[in-house]
């Protein structure tokens, strides 16, 4: 898949809804920071330095060496795609917001099947993505630790004997590795119980935030845990406990259905039941309501009350009915209202279209 | 002016945001504005967290309420001061971390609890980072043996200096 049919398409293997524990966990992501160690860090660069760092990740990419062991990768400057491009891209979550100031010094390498993003002078000259659907972070780590030394073969990263990789801040310092899952939590939220588990991993050294990362609210019933810690432990060790309090809120949200199920079906097929009949048959729709309803379906999906529509159909269109894809849909700058109709259109054209 | 987000249309919104007391004006156009509130992008969550830091490291130096930007030691390799890194919560380079190290230290400990990496050693800049200390350590005996006037051991470790020396040039081709 070339940068164009990136932008142009939402599908992303993330969204495949496949891997373990799909039905709770929506994506396992890692990324690791690194910095060249000839040069000052991102937010001292000059135009003439970025340019440089963007040109010699150009070059490790493209070693024979390095396609063999971690596949091709296409590099794009973050000034040769319009505005709307780059949104797209943090809205299939391939890169960070950071990615969209200053964006003449950026640049982003993607693997062809977008399991791989390397971003370029974000806040670190290097910040190496690996994104998986379901929770799959070994997976994730594996293929980053691979890229890491295939990139290690050409680049000299910043390194410091007692601290470790170094970062532009020092929240990321030793690792520079940041673990993330992404949850759906409607059950939870159900029965009053989401702010205990949040409660309790927050006490764990982990971090809650919304979809969009860092400051967002979590919206969709979907939160993003991550480890805080970069110093002092082992890759594998930050993996292994990510995955140890995955696992067990994944087991709380099951519970969480169930007793639902067991007390209040009829609530539940009623929430999910007008859910889909909103999604199917309104025709303007905000995205604060497709989201909240998408969360529902989801739900529903899950717990097979509808059995027609694929779970990764919803996850592909919590991402479709974002602002910059429908601007690049509509082809042109749209006021929000007629967003709000062309996603009610969208939603309703996707949701008949695997009835038929 | 053009929109600080996307660089491209002109600016028309001008949101003022006071955090810390510390005023910020962030110049966006339209499209962006609405994106910007639609979304909830942490533009000041981020700000936070960066204040936070520099405000671990702030505790240290002289006065915690007003840090001049131009305050403190700077880093030889890249220039950012003490004062910089208290604001902004970014280091400038990797030099800084040995800079300014022993503060950080602390800050080190209060974000991760530890200030020492356990985790993975790059193969070719860990092999040089070893030799480089290696290196120093010699250079250290060297001193000593020549103020003791041992001139035989200093010859030495001179050649084996030199060695090692040529092995690290070596491997940084």
């Amino acid at each position: 898949m070339s940068i164009r049919e990136t932008v142009n398409n939402v599908h992303s293997h993330w969204m495949d809804a496949k891997g373990p524990e799909s039905e709770v966990i929506v994506s396992s992501r890692v990324r690791v920071a690194r910095n060249l160690s000839s040069m000052p860090f991102s937010h001292l660069l000059s135009d003439s330095d970025a340019r440089e760092i963007i040109h010699s990740v150009m070059l490790a990419t493209d070693h024979c060496d390095f396609r063999e062991q971690v596949g091709n990768l296409e590099l794009t400057e973050m000034s040769e795609l319009t505005p709307v491009e780059r949104q797209i891209l943090v809205e299939k979550h391939l890169i960070s917001p950071d990615l969209l100031e200053n964006y003449i010094k950026k640049a982003v390498v993607l693997r062809e099947d977008e399991v791989i993003s390397i971003m370029v002078n974000e806040e670190d000259h290097l910040r190496l993505q690996c994104l998986l659907p379901g929770l799959q972070l070994k997976e994730a780590w594996d293929l980053i630790n691979k890229l890491d030394d295939g990139l290690e073969k050409t680049l000299e990263f910043a390194y410091h004997e007692n601290l470790g990789y170094l970062t532009a801040c020092p929240t990321n310092v030793g690792t520079g590795l940041r673990a993330s899952v992404m949850l759906h939590l409607p059950g939870l939220v159900l029965i009053n119980r989401i702010r205990d588990v949040l409660g309790l991993v927050s006490k764990l050294g982990l971090a809650v935030r919304g979809l969009y990362g860092e400051g967002t609210e979590a919206s969709g019933n979907l939160f993003q845990i991550s480890n805080q810690v970069t110093l002092g432990q082992t890759e594998e060790d930050i993996i292994n406990s990510l995955i140890s309090v995955a696992g067990q809120i994944a087991a709380s949200e099951r519970a969480a259905r169930e007793a639902l199920i067991r007390e209040r079906r009829e609530h539940i097929e009623d929430r999910v039941g007008r859910a889909y009949g909103l999604l199917s048959h309104a025709r303007i729709m905000t995205s604060e309501e497709a989201v909240r309803l998408l969360s529902d379906l989801r739900l529903g999906v899950s717990l097979k009350m509808i059995d027609f529509i694929p779970a990764n159909l919803v996850t592909e269109l919590m991402v479709m009915i974002r602002p910059a894809f429908l601007v690049k849909k509509a082809g042109k700058d749209i006021s929000s209202f007629a967003r709000d109709v062309m996603r009610a259109g969208l939603i309703r054209e996707k949701l008949t279209g695997v009835r038929d | 002016m053009s929109c600080e987000r996307c660089q491209e249309r002109p600016a028309v919104v001008h949101l003022t945001e006071i955090i810390n007391n510390k005023k910020r004006t962030i110049h966006l156009c339209e499209q962006c504005a609405r994106e910007v509130q639609a979304e909830n992008f942490g533009l000041i969550p981020q700000m936070n967290l960066h204040n936070f830091l520099a405000g671990l490291f702030s505790n240290q130096i002289a006065s915690p309420f007003s840090t001049p930007v131009e305050q403190g030691e700077k880093c030889p390799s890249c220039g950012l001061s003490e004062g910089q890194f208290a604001q902004s919560g970014l280091l400038g380079c990797g030099d800084c971390y040995r800079q300014f190290g022993e503060r950080l230290d602390t800050v080190f400990r209060r974000i991760h609890g530890t200030s020492r990496h356990t985790g993975k050693v790059p193969e070719r800049t860990g092999g040089k980072v070893k030799l480089s200390k290696d290196i120093e350590r010699l250079k250290t005996r060297l001193r000593e043996v020549i103020g003791r006037e041992e001139f035989e051991e200093a010859a030495k470790l001179r050649d084996q200096i030199r060695i090692m020396e040529k092995q690290l040039a070596g491997e940084g081709d």
